[in-house]
């Protein structure tokens, strides 16, 4: 490539920032390239996205978190250089020198050098055992120390420390500690009221949590035993990983004369401009607007400036907003604005749930008419809405606190949501894209799906946190065409799963090649196969395993049972109602000594066995059936339990016979296969000890009868049941349950929760109602007809296995070898029982 | 149930198992020379393909269990634990370049299944 007249660009740095740099020059060289490239990286690998760099934890390669592949670089003609830091900047000379030796000389030279992790000058650290958290790197040496540690600890509370503390508990860390200095968590960016609440939802996943500890040294010889802190206590813990801050890496800086500030990073001006003007810096590495960014966004708009500028175009880097919305951790947290703004600049509202775990705070001017900042804990869902409307000034409605609490009273509207944002709303920061232009996109370029959006803007690839919104965009814009959106299958059968279900019915088709031939084309795949093997059993309610269904079926249908880690399969019997008899409980107890399972409670009232080898899940069924017990449906979706707390037999406060009343609708549902799992709940009173609002249907009893909830979902995605009839009695919310279900059967969409398919429901709850309360469609009785059908032809699976030896057959692991076992299945030992050996 | 029949291509052609033995339009494994290998019986389009039954994602003996279809004209297995699609034909994964697993050739005869190894 002829460089001879093109000025020469060398960037410092191959992270995010650096990449993003390179990808914006070239795309703005597409007409004429005046610039050559050449990057050095000091680490090993191409620029990865550090963002979600604990999803190497969970089910990302390091391929998967790469940028752009190395060929990239090769095909825009850059000079990359890898495992080669620079060690020396002459400005004299205008040349880089590297590590390796390599010289090269450049007209402008960028920066982007990021930062390290901040190891505080504790007595210790240098200990074995003690890790940062910054790169793939240090991830591998975490993960490999963790497989012999059963105590771990993160030092720092922070946003990076919460994550890290949490991807210690995935790795299987019997206890995992966060130490932080502060009287509180993520002090930067929550107060203490929420903090309060964080701190008990993280223990509840499993996480302890010590605060206002000052930490003096780290004990142990070579290795770390211990750590021990100012006030005299010891922490006893085999690893530490210290995420106490970033430090930005400014050394090259410093040594070659520019400017930096006192507690660290290269000071730059509004354009990205050292103390030399021919040398940028942008990234975690550059002190803008007298501060440091430590999030990808500001930096990827500092990319953008510099590039802009060397092109010639007018641009400047202004302060940039720091909200963050923590993601990883099970719990929400959101803080945006100016989180602690209070009396007298601005009046503070507050919402707190503490059974929930739950904390909202808005801050908003004296006027109540514009949104200055806030946290939320527990539920972030409103968090994207918040910040565009804390952003953009939009005025407030009469009563701010419905932008905290949701319209209350039950009924749904259709709020405004992302439609009702101005054109200039910014959705996705990270490429700082406004509505106004991804509008654009959707409706006049026609990239109607994430995916092609992504491809075309870049949307949604930095953070993702903008996603749900720029899905909203995508069907909002689309409605506003007129367009009637179809959610099809998958390329082999162009029909949304209500479309198929009616032609199915109709036509009384039974197997999945005459489903295929009749209405699609090729041979069918993971997507199609299992959402058809559903609503043929809606429909029909045959045995899943016969007439060539078996291999339609997911893996966990195809077996009736749950493929865990190292590929065996855990066994649930159905306990209704989670009430179980001595002597049924002696033979659960018995069967697992026998099989080698390693059992455990479910959290909804019954008993796992986990362990199962596929060639012994008929003889295992086989004693439990001659128990007594069902299948647990634990492997389908549909139904798995009806909880319940004890009721009146017992329980001093309750009105009505809540297990009762939960084995009947057990009894009822159980095996009816629908478009995702299904869950209830019964309660002997409001106290709501069987927890049935966050089921899918619950009855919580009254002194007159039983109030019924729908549409509820523990999960990620936790969500209160609405409800549905109050003070109905027995028969009633049974008609009311049988026409809820059904519809919800017919028409979600495959693996839609309740929870989800009313929240996409024209109309909510208030048309919900008209359909199953007030029939106003006039299927009630249909619905009703269909459930009864459904309920007549139960038959347990397993009870028609074990019958079976045709059937039987197919559960084993090599046919060449039936008896044989897989070689390859290991298991650890835990608390006296087994568990599943770890990933690979 | 093991058998050698030496091919004129120099493969060497192992007895698997029988016909009935793997599912219509779906996998079975079986253990040939301590390794074990998932043949799938893809009725719809009348073939047969055998590849490693231990998928590349997290070492999972699983792919014999996962389901089978096309995508365009490409007949592929999905791993039951976290989807990931390989190519029956080439063994590339479909949805992850850097995965790729072993394919191996498969011959029926009398009601026989034979795999051939290197
Ligand atoms: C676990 C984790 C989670 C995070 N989560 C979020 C989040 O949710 N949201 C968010 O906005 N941000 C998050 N961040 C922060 C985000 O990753 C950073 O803001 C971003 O990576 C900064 O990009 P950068 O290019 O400036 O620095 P980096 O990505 O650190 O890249 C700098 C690169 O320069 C190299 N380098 C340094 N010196 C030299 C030299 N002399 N020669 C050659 N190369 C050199 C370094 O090795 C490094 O590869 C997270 C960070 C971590 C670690
Ligand atoms: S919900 Fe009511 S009846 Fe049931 S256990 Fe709790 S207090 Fe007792
Ligand atoms: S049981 Fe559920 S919550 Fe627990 S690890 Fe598995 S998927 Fe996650
Ligand atoms: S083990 Fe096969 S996809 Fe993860």
């Amino acid at each position: 490539m002829n460089t001879g007249n093109m000025q020469r660009v060398v960037v410092i740095g191959n992270g995010m920032v650096g990449y993003k740099f390179c990808e914006k020059l070239v795309a703005k060289q597409k007409n004429g390239q005046r610039f050559s490239l050449t990057v050095f990286g000091e680490e090993p690998r191409v620029a990865y996205d550090r963002v979600h760099l604990s999803a190497y934890f969970a089910d990302k390669t390091a391929d998967e978190l790469t940028l752009a592949p190395e060929s990239w670089y090769a095909e825009n003609g850059i000079q990359l250089y890898l495992t080669d830091p620079v060690v020396d900047i002459d400005r004299e000379r205008r040349e880089v020198r590297s590590h390796h030796g390599l010289v090269v000389p450049y007209d402008y030279l960028v920066l982007a050098t990021g930062s390290g992790a901040f190891v505080p000058p504790v007595a210790g650290v240098e200990k074995d055992g003690v890790f940062v958290y910054r790169t793939i790197e240090d991830l591998d040496l975490i993960q490999s120390y963790a497989r012999r540690a059963r105590k771990g600890a993160v030092m720092g509370g922070g946003l990076l420390g919460l994550e890290a503390a949490k991807a210690l508990l995935d790795l299987g860390l019997e206890e995992a500690h966060i130490i932080e200095f502060a009287p509180r968590l993520m002090p930067r960016q929550i107060d203490d009221a929420g903090s309060g609440v964080l701190q008990r939802q993280l223990e509840s996943l499993g996480l302890t949590i010590h605060l206002s500890k000052n930490t003096q040294q780290i004990t142990g010889e070579d290795t770390i035993r211990g750590i021990q802190f100012a006030d005299g206590s010891i922490l006893d813990v085999d690893m530490l990983i210290i995420s106490a801050g970033i430090r930005p890496r400014d050394e090259l800086a410093k040594a070659s004369g520019l400017d930096t500030h006192p507690r660290g990073g290269i000071l730059v001006d509004n354009f990205l401009q050292t103390s030399d003007p021919t040398v940028f810096a942008i990234g975690e590495c550059a002190v803008a607007h007298h501060m440091i960014y430590g999030l990808v966004a500001p930096g990827y708009d500092m990319a953008e400036v510099v590039a802009a500028r060397l092109m010639g175009e007018e641009k400047e880097f202004k302060p940039y907003d720091m909200s963050t919305k923590l993601k990883l951790i099970g719990t929400d947290v959101g803080s945006f604005g100016d989180p602690f703004i209070s009396e007298p600049t601005g009046r503070t509202i507050t919402y707190e749930n503490k059974a929930k775990g739950i904390y909202k705070r808005i801050n908003i001017t004296p006027d109540g008419k514009t949104l200055l900042g806030g946290i939320l804990v527990g539920d972030a869902e409103q968090y994207h809405m918040l910040l565009q409307t804390c952003k953009n000034k939009t005025v407030l409605p009469p009563n701010p606190e419905d932008l905290i609490l949701g319209s209350r009273g039950g009924e749904a509207t259709s709020a405004g949501g992302v439609m009702g944002l101005p054109d200039d709303a910014l959705i996705c920061s990270c490429e700082a894209l406004t509505k106004a232009q991804l509008c654009h996109e959707i409706g006049e370029n026609g990239h109607t799906s994430i995916d092609a959006l992504k491809k075309a803007t870049k949307a949604c690839t930095g953070c993702g946190g903008c996603t749900p919104l720029v899905k909203d965009l995508i069907q909002g814009v689309l409605k506003q065409q007129g367009h009637y959106i179809r959610n099809v299958l998958c390329e082999h059968l162009d029909y949304t799963r209500q479309e198929l279900l009616d032609l199915v019915k109709i036509n009384h088709l039974k197997t999945f090649d005459e489903v295929l031939d009749k209405f699609g084309q090729g041979d069918g795949c993971e997507v199609c196969k299992p959402a058809v093997a559903s609503l043929l059993a809606s429909l029909w309610n045959e045995n899943i395993l016969e007439q060539g269904r078996a291999t339609i079926q997911d893996s966990n249908d195809r077996f009736l049972a749950n493929i865990q880690k190292g590929g065996t399969y855990s066994v649930v019997p159905r306990i209704p109602g989670g009430e179980i008899t001595p002597d049924k409980l002696i033979v659960i107890g018995q069967v697992a000594k026998k099989y080698g399972l390693y059992t455990k409670i479910t959290g909804g009232q019954r008993i796992d066995l986990f362990g199962a080898h596929v060639g012994d899940l008929p003889l295992i069924w086989e004693e439990l059936i001659n128990a007594g017990f069902e299948s647990g449906h634990a492997y389908g979706k549909s139904l798995r339990t009806v909880k319940s707390c004890v009721g009146n037999t017992w329980c001093r406060f309750g009105v009505q016979d809540s297990v009762s009343f939960a084995i009947e609708v057990e009894d009822r549902y159980k095996g009816v296969r629908s478009p995702h799992k299904l869950k209830s709940g019964v309660s002997g009173c409001i106290r709501e000890c069987a927890e049935a609002q966050s089921k899918d249907f619950g009855i919580i009893a009254t002194e007159k009868g039983w109030n019924l909830y729908v549409g509820g979902n523990g999960g990620s995605k936790p969500q209160h049941a609405q409800l549905l009839a109050s003070d109905v009695d027995k028969e009633t919310c049974i008609r009311y349950i049988d026409r809820f279900l059904m519809f919800y059967i017919k028409t979600a969409d495959p693996l839609t929760r309740t929870a989800t398919w009313l929240n996409k429901m024209e109309g909510g709850m208030t048309y919900l109602k008209a359909v199953v309360v007030d029939d106003v469609l006039g299927i009630g009785a249909d619905l009703e007809r269909e459930m009864q059908l459904l309920v007549d032809t139960f038959k347990c699976e397993w009870k028609e296995v074990v019958d079976n030896p045709e059937l039987r057959k197919r559960f084993t692991h090599f046919v060449n070898v039936p008896e044989l076992k897989d070689p390859t299945v290991e298991f650890a030992t835990l608390r006296d029982q087994k568990r599943a050996k770890e990933w690979k | 149930m093991e058998a050698l029949i030496a091919d004129k291509d120099e493969i060497t052609w192992f007895l698997a198992c029988r016909v009935e033995d793997v599912p219509a339009d779906g996998g079975a494994c079986v253990l040939l020379n301590g390794h074990q290998i998932a043949i799938y019986n893809f009725a719809r389009r009348g073939e047969w393909y055998a590849t490693d039954n231990e998928c590349p994602h997290r070492q999972q003996m699983a792919l014999s269990r996962g389901m089978i279809g096309s995508q365009g004209d490409e007949p592929k297995v999905a791993c039951p634990f976290h989807k990931k699609t390989f190519s029956l034909r080439s063994g590339q994964c479909l949805n992850d370049e850097s995965y790729q697993i072993t394919t191996f050739p498969v011959k029926v005869t009398d009601g026989m299944v034979y795999i051939g190894l290197e």
